[in-house]
């Protein structure tokens, strides 16, 4: 049987830049840094934290632009969701009319459910020993599929609804799992994404167990520091990105817009620790999605990192690349220093930088990486923006759980 | 609390915590098919008559009266049940 082509028809973004990708592509562009120091609200939440930095949403959700109807059962999560998703059903085309039918799916995942939420479920359920007074929509606020069920019903997709909440992987897992869904005929057209809020517990998570960042307080921009030798953890972030994913046959039936090609995906587990991935595992996942892309190393022209500045983990991520693509020269960068990790929607977000890199023929720099770390050594970091043609992309996420998520995408071609 | 002023606050309730439409509340309008309210407001919708009109539903007891429920004058009629005048 053949498979189908599996193309990119829209993309949405919520992100600590503002809502849209517009503006995530412009001030990303402009190498800004989005991460604050969050000191002033996280303090009166946890007296111990080391890590005071994050990269928040600069605006408030405009909430009230979502119907009630819809909003009420949804958290922050969801709605940074709900937001994605409009934009990016927009910039496909897709109207409610084209949605409502058996073939359109969504697949979107985040870590948890709305973390804030559930510090309110909690707490009144706390304060009043009742469970009459809590609204009821706050289950579906909670619940770990809440990103994927709200956008089902909002959009009033009627296909398949599945939600990877894999952590970091979130969305890397959605979309590979839609790609294949299309690819093997199963739906023709897929939201997919990944999505999460931030809260001082998320960041408290990193944070107990020593992998966010702590000494940049003061200096907020300086992190997270991907493969760099000052670096110290990572900086907990918020956001949320959609992809449309559609055959290909759709979507030229329909004359939509194609922003590029996804070819590759695996997702493989470390099976040796809880807390983070080894060299091995990720080297047999990016050698599994270039077998599954049908590709060799060498038509690779850029990797777009994982790298969230923990110590561990960049280490791991640098020696596995190395392995792979052995003496092969292939640009590597992390945009994770601009915005910090934004955890669930990290796969997704960074997915659209590189569709706007492909598109540009631009490489972002690793923001922040001023001196490889020696263990990082032996791949070509780039530290300043360059000028490269990109044809073939290999994009890494990884997760706590010790899983691991590759995706290949390509410039389309007819 | 005559029943004009138990419609009023009822009203209220809608508008400010369901954000249904005030022109298109009136006392015989049927809650879900006119008003829009689904099954989980109706949940929402007795805690906040609770809070406001001071009164505590039993739902063993009250559970017909409550399934019956469909228009505003029906929900007039019950929290003049529920609170005596």
């Amino acid at each position: 049987m053949s498979l189908n082509r599996v193309v990119i028809t829209g993309t949405g973004a919520v992100s600590p830049y503002g809502i849209g990708v517009p503006v995530f592509l412009q001030k990303l562009f402009e190498e800004r840094s989005a991460v604050k120091n969050m000191q002033a609200e996280w303090s009166q939440h946890i007296e111990d934290l080391m890590c005071y930095v994050g990269a928040p949403l600069p605006e408030p959700l405009d909430e009230r632009l979502i119907p009630r109807k819809f909003r009420k059962t949804m958290g922050r999560t969801a709605m940074l969701a709900y937001f994605a998703a409009e934009e990016a059903l927009k910039q496909a085309g897709l109207q409610n009319d084209r949605l409502n039918n058996s073939r359109v799916g969504v697949s979107f995942g985040s870590s948890t459910g709305s973390a804030i939420s559930t510090e309110q479920f909690f707490v009144e359920h706390m304060r009043t020993k009742s469970a009459r007074t809590l609204p009821s929509g706050i289950f579906f606020q909670v619940m770990s599929h809440t990103s994927a069920a709200n956008i089902a019903q909002a959009f009033n997709i009627k296909g398949r609804v599945i939600s990877p909440n894999s952590a970091c992987s979130s969305s890397a897992q959605a979309l590979g799992t839609a790609f294949e869904f299309i690819q093997n005929g199963h739906q023709d057209i897929m939201v997919c994404g990944g999505s999460d809020e931030l809260h001082v517990t998320t960041s408290a998570s990193f944070d107990m167990v020593q992998a966010a960042s702590f000494k940049y307080n003061d200096q907020p921009e300086k992190t997270p520091r991907p493969f760099d030798k000052d670096r110290d953890g990572t900086v907990s972030a918020e956001g949320a990105g959609c992809l449309i994913l559609e055959s290909e046959q759709s979507a030229l039936q329909r004359g939509a817009p194609i922003f590029g090609e996804v070819v590759g995906f695996s997702t493989n587990s470390s099976g040796v620790h809880m807390a983070h991935a080894d060299v091995d595992s990720i080297v047999a996942c990016m050698q599994e999605a270039l077998n599954n892309a049908r590709l060799k190393p060498g038509d690779i022209d850029y990797i777009n990192a994982h790298a969230t500045g923990t110590l561990i983990g960049d280490v791991h991520e640098a020696q596995a690349i190395k392995q792979v693509f052995n003496n092969i020269d292939i640009p590597v960068s992390s945009i994770k220093g601009y915005f910090g990790h934004t955890l669930g929607a990290s796969g997704v977000l960074e997915l659209i930088a590189v569709l706007e890199m492909m598109k540009t023929n631009r490489i972002l720099p690793t923001r922040n990486l001023e001196t490889p770390d020696e263990e990082c050594k032996g791949i070509h970091h780039i530290q300043e923006m360059q000028t490269s043609k990109l044809n073939t992309v290999l994009k890494n996420s990884f997760a706590f759980g010790g899983i691991n998520t590759v995706i290949i995408v390509k410039r389309y071609e007819e | 609390m005559t029943d004009q002023e138990i419609t009023e606050r009822i009203k209220n309730i809608l508008i400010e915590e369901f954000e249904v439409n005030e022109e298109i509340i009136k006392a015989d309008a049927n809650l879900y098919e006119e008003l829009e309210l689904d099954s989980l407001d109706s949940v929402d919708l007795i805690v906040a008559l609770e809070n406001e009109f001071q009164f505590k539903v039993d739902r063993s007891r009250d559970e017909e009266v409550l399934r019956k429920m469909r228009t505003i004058n029906d929900v007039t009629s019950f929290i003049h049940s529920k609170t005596g005048d």
